[in-house]
């Protein structure tokens, strides 16, 4: 290359932000905005939550019954002292619960089947299956 | 012992593989040990702030306070990778070249370091409230193991870092004028990967309930739940049932990097020579799919 070319692209003003490097910044907010506007499964339709409690690091029911093909919701609380992480690849959800804490746990519309899911944090005894049928 | 290990190893190596990423693309550019350790710093920092506050956080906007704050960060060290692979490619090709002709005496590039400074902050404050609320746990609870799994979180810890410091060693023995062309790409995967991440924590805290469907599973051939599914997921958004708004969002997010990186080096440099850099490598990462 020659030397003319090498010297000039060194010395090109380096921190000159080019105006397109702004657009993904606005977009990918606007996008999320656009998602978080877009109307979810209407809320009355769904039923009411399904109780779960976290006791001794165990959860209680561990076989929760859900119709398949409809989004519930799971409303966990940790009744330990320590907090719990709901989490199941299968169910898509990792959701921390606080000590003595409370959380909504929101599944999807599921096919027919099991999907287990445990606390992260006690693996050991904390272990539940979902079943939708 | 053994258990703490796993859980804390597993959550500390994907903060790590980020870090060895970010230390391999800014090589060369002055201060960038400072500001990646400012980042870990603060990072850790944050990861304390929300595990204490993790309860009411969690109760925060109808009980989605958490999925809500997963994904804003997520899109705000997205915005960042976005912003440092574009600019990358308007001026990566005369960083490039000056590694290889000056040795490790880059001028340029400061002010951009700060944004992947804040990635990394971001990566540590995820990964690190885990460990926090983990360990924090134990020692609430007491119980005559607790020396030892305090144990195995600091070995978990130090199994982290040494996978982030394999990564860094690993991307180090690329030649120079490859390297910025394979931390661009990679990081443009990366990004799509948060994007895609960012989506199923909307989708968790029931925004954005819109083709939820899972489009293939692949949980036989590489689980998300094992440590290579996890890998995999950090490096490039792998995960074994993803959704249709998730690949929509991953496509978009790889497709705007690699459009806009392209656009910049056209403006940059007219009489460009042929492609090295980090727009032909995504576009090479894109034929191969993910998410």
């Amino acid at each position: 290359m020659p030397l003319a070319t090498r010297r000039a692209a060194r010395i090109a003003p380096p921190l000159v932000t080019p105006p397109l490097v702004a657009a993904p910044l606005v977009a990918l907010p606007l996008v999320v905005m656009a998602l978080l506007a877009a109307p979810a499964t209407p809320r009355a339709a769904e039923p009411a939550p399904i109780e779960v409690t976290i006791k001794d690091h165990r959860f209680e029911p561990a076989e929760i019954t859900v119709p398949a093909g409809q989004a519930v919701r799971l409303h966990v609380r940790n009744l330990d002292a320590s907090a719990e992480e709901f989490d199941s690849p299968s169910l898509k959800v990792e959701k921390v619960i606080a000590a003595h804490g409370a959380a909504v746990v929101h599944l999807r519309p599921l096919k027919p089947g099991r999907y287990a899911f445990t606390g992260e944090y006690h693996e050991e005894t904390a272990h539940g299956t979902v079943i939708a049928q | 012992m053994l258990a703490a290990l796993v859980i804390v190893f597993r959550e500390v190596i994907e903060a790590g593989l980020i870090v060895g990423i970010v230390l391999a693309a800014t090589r060369g550019v002055p201060g960038r040990g400072r500001m990646v350790a400012l980042g870990v710093a603060g990072g850790i920092a944050g990861a304390g702030l929300l595990a204490a506050f993790a309860g009411r956080l969690g109760a925060a906007f109808a009980g989605a306070g958490q999925e809500l704050f997963q994904a804003g960060v997520l899109i705000a060290a997205v915005a960042m990778l976005a912003w440092h692979t574009i600019w990358m490619a308007s001026h990566g090709r005369a960083i490039a070249r000056e590694l290889r002709a000056l040795g490790a005496a880059v001028s340029s590039g400061r002010s951009k370091l700060a944004m992947l400074g804040v990635v990394v902050g971001i990566a540590v404050l995820r990964e690190g409230s885990e460990v926090v609320l983990f360990l924090y746990g134990i020692a609430a609870t007491g119980g005559s193991s607790a020396p030892g799994i305090v144990l195995g979180g600091t070995l978990g810890v130090l199994a982290g870092a040494a996978v982030a410091g394999l990564v860094y060693r690993g991307l180090l023995a690329i030649p120079a004028g490859r390297l910025l062309a394979v931390t661009g790409w990679l990081i443009t995967l990366l990004a799509a990967g948060m994007a895609s991440q960012a989506v199923a924590f909307l989708q968790q805290g029931g925004f954005a309930e819109l083709l939820v469907e899972p489009v293939w599973d692949t949980s036989w051939l590489l689980a998300d739940g094992s440590i290579v599914g996890r890998l995999a997921h950090t490096l490039v958004g792998y995960t074994d049932q993803p959704d249709g708004l998730q690949l929509l969002v991953y496509a978009a997010t790889v497709a705007t990097i690699t459009l806009l990186a392209r656009a910049v080096r056209a403006a940059a440099a007219p009489s460009s020579a042929p492609s090295s850099g980090p727009d032909s490598a995504a576009r090479a990462a894109r034929g191969r799919g993910a998410a």
